[in-house]
């Protein structure tokens, strides 16, 4: 049942909160030869309070090419709505053009040669920059980091995640909650929280299982600009079950709406005039907890590495999505009066690295997390003639050259591999290094498996991560994008229920059916269970690149989608 | 190397056979339990609160607690379970509160349901889907 709260709006600039959004026009100001950095960071301070956004950076400390997505559906009360939009109709909704700098840093189209003109995007010492541009205007300024920080890359799968530490220490955020940070395990998040952070580690939703006792602290209450402000973190609600639950023994998390709804009346009970919930949700799931739960003024959103250039607005709250691996920083400047939002001001800043300058300090520190291992970060293993991507509901090229490799190097019918949302993208032409491998592949679990599974359990797994994705409830939706399938192709049926959404399980070698009784050899890597053996998955990739010298593969088709 | 079945699932092998079991089977059986425990009576909605997760970390022990002020009992069931009974708590008139908390296995997605009797000898009736999922590919 869609409640009358549940309504949407693509923006609030029709609400009743007065204020204006974008990403500016600095497209149409300018011409790419004569972008400046002023244009991109020009903001005309509003209000009391400025906020920092900045979310799911995976561990990416230089500047990437990362591709958005072709393919995100939403399913549901939240079809064809933000951010469930992509390409042309993005551009359309947003009323920006095609070929702009715009539409090369938010959509999929045209990426290859937009990506020649317009160049990388993020690494955090041009993020460094924007911050300290906006510091300049408002020195007390929130920073908050919505997690996903610590993992993605050689230099944080070889240190356990100390370069990231060590670099946003010196952002000098405010807060931040966490998902992926717990895959480095307990003991170490827990160092790394007790001896390393000058700022509250946020986890409004983490209990530890035997005492339901909080774990982490689940707010902290700021003043600034006069307004007392309280930040409550939330941490990626299905940590135990689509990560390791092993490795973080003893902690349960959750949506946990109740204890949300709880802490909002406790901070306002203790004079919060601004209430901002620092989320790892995912964008759906907030979606409906903004709905449900009345009291929020501000959810930053994360996990699903949504850009949007305009806030939107549930129940009187503005939901913020700021992207992805370090290429957008949101400043979002409110008017707080009276204990309510008057007003707001809010610009996505895209992080276009060839315009914004490198800050030297953090340019320096990072230069030395990555010396001891600049030898093995640059070693190319080989070419690509495609362009590599892997963001989407199914399946990337970047995922189609993983499952071949673990089809090849694994002797395998069928691979699997997981549907992370991270991993940059690379151009056709392009050498692969290991770096570029480590950064779709680095992560604290990464053994491929060689198994046999029948055609009716690879049904059931498929089933059961198509639920987890396409699921009409958010509340139910904890995976990330479709499991990626190599070697075969298949029909998916997104409005149906789980258990009848996917058929047509084809051999793409043979063009036979895949059997529910028969035994095929299966290959993977990601598995959540504790002793899982095999190499390393970015071994297994680099073997494969090594072997082929040069790489290309064409966008997938083996996957037909209905029902969208 | 040898890999067996459970050792190499991408997503826990676990949750992945009990998945399959056909969990509405056993719906008819809740269906008398709550007649039983009613007598036959209606219930209706609301004065009853259940508290589930949306996703069961682990299927194995699944935190359920339920709450009806002015019950004198609450019954609580797995639905889906083979065995839909999980227990029936009675409140005296001397208790504080009327609600409980338990810990409960759950053989794979399913509806818990709790059915409380009260005071005045009416019905209420209340239920929450939990997910039992095999887990992995966490974005």
């Amino acid at each position: 049942m869609i409640s009358r709260r549940d309504f949407l709006q693509a923006s609030v600039a029709a609400s009743a909160i007065v204020g204006a959004s974008g990403v500016g026009n600095w497209s149409k100001l300018a011409a790419q030869q004569t972008l400046t950095q002023d244009q991109l960071l020009d903001f005309d301070t509003v209000g009391n309070v400025t906020i920092i956004h900045i979310t799911d950076i995976h561990a990416q400390l230089k500047p990437v090419y990362f591709r958005e997505p072709e393919i995100n559906i939403g399913v549901g009360a939240v079809d064809g709505l933000p951010p469930h939009v992509t390409g042309k109709d993005f551009l359309n909704l947003f009323n920006m053009e095609a070929g702009t700098r715009e539409a090369y840093a938010l959509t999929y189209d045209d990426f290859t040669s937009l990506a020649k003109g317009y160049g990388k995007m993020g690494g955090i010492d041009r993020v460094a920059t924007v911050i300290n541009s906006i510091r300049a205007a408002r020195p007390d300024a929130l920073l908050l980091d919505g997690g996903d920080t610590w993992q993605g890359s050689y230099t944080a799968q070889m240190t356990n995640g100390q370069d990231m530490v060590n670099v946003m220490n010196a952002l000098k955020p405010d807060a931040m909650t966490s998902h992926w940070e717990f895959t480095l395990g307990i003991d170490r998040v827990n160092e790394i929280v007790e001896n390393d952070l000058d700022f509250p580690f946020l986890g409004a939703n983490i209990f530890d299982t035997e005492w339901d006792e909080r774990a982490y602290e689940p707010y902290k209450m700021f003043e600034r600009g006069g307004v007392k402000i309280a930040v409550i973190g939330q941490a990626f609600p299905y940590m135990p079950i689509a990560n390791p639950g092993w490795m973080f023994p003893g902690l349960s998390f959750g949506v946990r709406e109740d204890n949300m709804n709880d802490l909002v009346q406790e901070v306002r009970g203790k004079g919060a005039e601004l209430v901002v919930m620092l989320s790892h949700n995912g964008f759906d799931v907030d979606r409906k907890l903004a709905a449900n739960v009345d009291g929020i003024d501000v959810i930053l959103t994360g996990h699903t590495h949504d850009a949007l250039p305009e806030p939107v607005q549930v129940n009187n709250t503005m939901l913020i999505a700021s992207g992805s691996n370090g290429k957008f920083v949101t400043r979002l400047d409110l008017d707080v009066r009276d204990g309510e939002v008057k007003g707001f001001r809010h610009k996505l800043i895209p992080i276009f690295s060839d315009v914004i300058q490198s800050d030297p300090m953090v340019a320096k520190l990072i230069d030395e997390q990555r010396a001891p291992f600049e030898d093995q970060l640059t070693e190319v293993i080989g070419k690509t003639d495609s362009l590599l991507y892997r963001r989407g509901n199914f399946n990337g090229t970047w995922d189609d050259l993983i499952c071949n490799a673990l089809i090849e190097e694994r002797e395998a019918d069928i691979a699997l591999s997981p549907g992370f949302r991270w991993g940059p993208s690379l151009l056709p032409g392009g050498d692969i290094t290991r770096e570029d491998i480590f950064n779709c592949t680095g992560m604290s679990y990464p053994a491929a498996y060689r198994s046999e599974m029948t055609g009716e359990l690879i049904h059931t797994i498929m089933e059961d991560v198509a639920d987890n994705l396409f699921n009409p409830d958010p509340y139910y939706q904890q995976g990330g994008d479709m499991v990626r399938m190599g070697g075969m192709g298949y029909s998916i049926d997104v409005s149906k229920k789980q258990g009848d959404r996917i058929t047509d399980m084809t051999m793409l070698n043979t063009g036979e059916k895949i059997e529910p009784s028969k035994t095929y050899i299966v290959a993977g890597w990601a598995s959540v269970n504790e002793g899982t053996e095999g190499p390393a998955i970015w071994d297994v990739v680099e073997d494969y690149v090594r072997r082929k010298g040069t790489v290309s593969l064409d966008p997938n088709q083996s996957v037909k989608v209905t029902g969208a | 190397m040898d890999f067996t079945r459970r050792d190499a699932l991408i997503l826990g092998a676990g949750a992945a056979t009990v998945a399959l079991l056909p969990v509405q089977a056993f719906a008819s059986v809740s269906d008398d339990a709550i007649a039983a425990f009613t007598g036959g009576a209606a219930t209706s909605e609301g004065g009853i609160e259940l508290t589930a997760p949306e996703i069961a970390e682990n299927g194995n022990t699944v935190p359920v607690a339920v709450s009806a002020p002015g019950a004198v009992s609450i019954m609580l069931l797995a639905a889906g379970n083979p065995n839909p009974d999980v227990c029936t708590f009675n409140f005296g008139p001397l208790s504080g509160s009327q609600s409980a908390s338990t810990r409960i296995r759950l053989a794979g997605t399913q509806d818990v349901v709790a059915v409380a009797k009260m005071a005045d000898g009416s019905f209420v009736q209340t239920s929450s889907v939990v997910k039992v999922t095999i887990g992995g590919c966490g974005g």
